[in-house]
């Protein structure tokens, strides 16, 4: 076998596999209220944090976080950023985006969630000008939400 | 610590796009390499630690079946340990509790990565909890939130961000040029950094890693053993490893809980009080050049907030007080599984003056770094000449 080859073959192929997740009750009754426009959390009563999305448990105090409330929609910016380039199951007319994390009143935390919108993204200039870490924002809601992820349309900037 | 840990070899192969060789293959190139370096064979090895990114990112699942022949490790003991990004420090920590225990004399840990099989940008989508979290960007857009949450939290100007950052990116691309095995080997200017295309803002085309196949390989042994074998082993100093919560937004990200916490458990079992006085070369985990700033706060090296002063006062460059990422670090090569030993080995290489034309003169003590999940996991491993 004195045989060489130009070049090594690379085989490509595409894997598709069945998933299925359990939400478990608390991010079901979450979802529940995304349906009616409203964001719920949980509180844990050993530490006192309110948490958003809601947990079944706290991560610190490892307690059950089962003091339901519904929260604020407007919050203060954590950070942001500009999504500029395409990724895996993204098209040219996806980008850009502007994700954030927010923390919303009366909450303990920042929740990445989401995209601001309300004006034209395209501009950076126009974004970096607008969006600010510690500025202001609200959600606005698809007009029939069907209780997932996708109902928060987008944020919008507040004064 | 248990009982006293040495490097006694490392082994890399070639990184960059390596479609001319099979996984295996790729792994073997490692293997080689570091027993040659040390000078001893399989017969010797008493245990093998493997790590890569999670069997979804890889293509295949279970790789370390598919690698076992690779490992040499037929009719051994063989632990595979992967905790994302830090995999590569997780992996070499593995092996130093295995022969700290006194359970193991010789253990060879191997990290590896062929980004180009897997899709790893495309798993990814299902790290974030995929029915809460719509998650658009992958990591880039992950950490590029944890830059400007840090730019913003300390109220950083963003030009001088924008100034240090470049800065990082020329230091690690000159690092890259003269490291023979790394992936990315380009000069590049401040200028074309700073007004590379925004991929994720604040972080630009010439910010970021890049996808890289390669594999990396170290021995290490007892002190009985590695006095026998080796002529000056890299002993391990001290390392520290920290998690953090899974949601992201629950704790603050620009003073980051489990950079600080792993980096300090580090410190303390080797004694270091003053790093940026007492280490002598930092390899640091740096995907992102704004990651690097954030790790030089974090891992104690200057104040919170002030890494772009620090970095723009040339501290951390070639020829300053603390050299960092003279290899070129991550942002020249990302093998994800291998990176977080890479920077292990190459600090190991400094402290035994065998880096070639990345050394820094005399270096003597040297941190290593790695940081996985979405700003949840952080391990530091600290290597010195001395025992």
């Amino acid at each position: 076998m004195t045989e060489q080859y130009e070049k090594s073959r690379v085989l490509k192929g595409v894997l598709r596999v069945p998933y299925e997740m359990a939400v478990g009750p608390v991010w079901t009754r979450f979802f529940e209220g995304f349906k009616q426009k409203k964001i719920l959390a949980t509180k844990c009563n050993e530490c006192g944090r309110t948490l958003v999305p809601a947990r079944p448990f706290c991560p610190r105090c490892f307690k059950p976080m089962d003091e339901w409330m519904e929260v604020a929609q407007e919050g203060t910016i954590i950070s942001w950023s500009y999504v500029n380039y395409t990724y895996f199951g993204m098209t040219q007319d996806m980008i850009p985006q502007v994700p954030v994390s927010v923390k919303l009143d009366g909450t303990d935390c920042g929740w990445l969630f989401g995209n601001i919108g309300g004006f034209d993204v395209n501009n950076f200039d126009l974004v970096n000008a607008k969006v600010k870490v510690g500025g202001r924002i609200k959600a606005v809601w698809r007009n029939e939400p069907e209780g997932n992820m996708l109902d928060i349309d987008h944020w919008e900037i507040i004064k | 610590m248990g009982k006293a840990v040495a490097v006694i070899g490392t082994g890399q192969t070639k990184h960059g796009r390596r479609d001319d060789v099979s996984y295996p293959d790729l792994i073997r190139e490692a293997v080689q390499a570091v027993f040659e370096d040390a000078g001893i064979t399989i017969q010797d090895v008493d245990a093998i630690v493997y790590g890569s990114m999670p069997s979804m990112m890889e293509g295949v699942a279970y790789n370390h079946f598919y690698m076992a022949d690779a490992l040499r490790a037929v009719g051994k003991p063989l632990l595979r340990t992967e905790t994302c990004g830090s995999t590569g420090q997780s992996i070499a920590q593995t092996a130093v509790y295995w022969v700290a225990s006194g359970m193991a004399d010789i253990v060879l840990v191997v990290g590896s990565e062929k980004q180009h099989e897997g899709d790893a940008q495309a798993t990814m989508m299902t790290i974030p909890e995929k029915i809460t979290v719509p998650a658009i960007g992958g990591a880039p857009m992950a950490f590029s939130m944890q830059s400007r949450e840090w730019m913003g939290y300390f109220n950083i100007d963003e030009d001088k961000a924008r100034e240090a950052a470049a800065i990082v990116s020329v230091d690690c691309h000159d690092g890259g040029l003269n490291n023979p095995l790394a992936h990315m080997r380009m000069k590049v200017t401040k200028e074309e950094v700073m007004n590379a295309k925004i991929i994720t803002y604040p972080v630009r085309l010439l910010d970021v890693c890049p996808s890289s196949d390669g594999a990396c390989a170290v021995l290490f042994a007892s002190e009985e053993k590695a006095k026998k074998i080796c002529k000056n082993p890299a002993w391990i100093k001290g390392m520290g490893f920290r998690g953090e919560e899974y949601y992201t937004g629950d704790s603050n990200k620009a003073v980051w809980q489990s950079t600080i916490g792993a980096a300090q458990e580090a410190y303390k079992q080797a004694g270091i009080t003053d790093p940026r006085k007492e280490l002598d070369v930092a390899e640091i985990y740096n995907p992102f050049t704004y990651h690097a700033l954030m790790f030089m706060e974090c891992l104690g090296l200057c104040p919170p907030g002030e890494a772009p002063d620090y970095v723009i006062n040339g501290v951390f460059s070639p020829g300053g007080e603390l050299p960092c990422d003279p290899s070129g670090g991550v942002l020249c090569t990302n093998c994800i599984g291998a990176t977080g030993l890479i920077r292990l080995a190459e600090a190991a290489r400094q402290v035994t003056g065998k880096a070639g034309s990345m050394q820094v003169e005399g270096a003597k003590l040297a941190l290593s770094h790695a940081m996985g999940g979405i700003e949840q996991f952080n391990a530091v491993t600290i290597v010195g000449s001395e025992l």
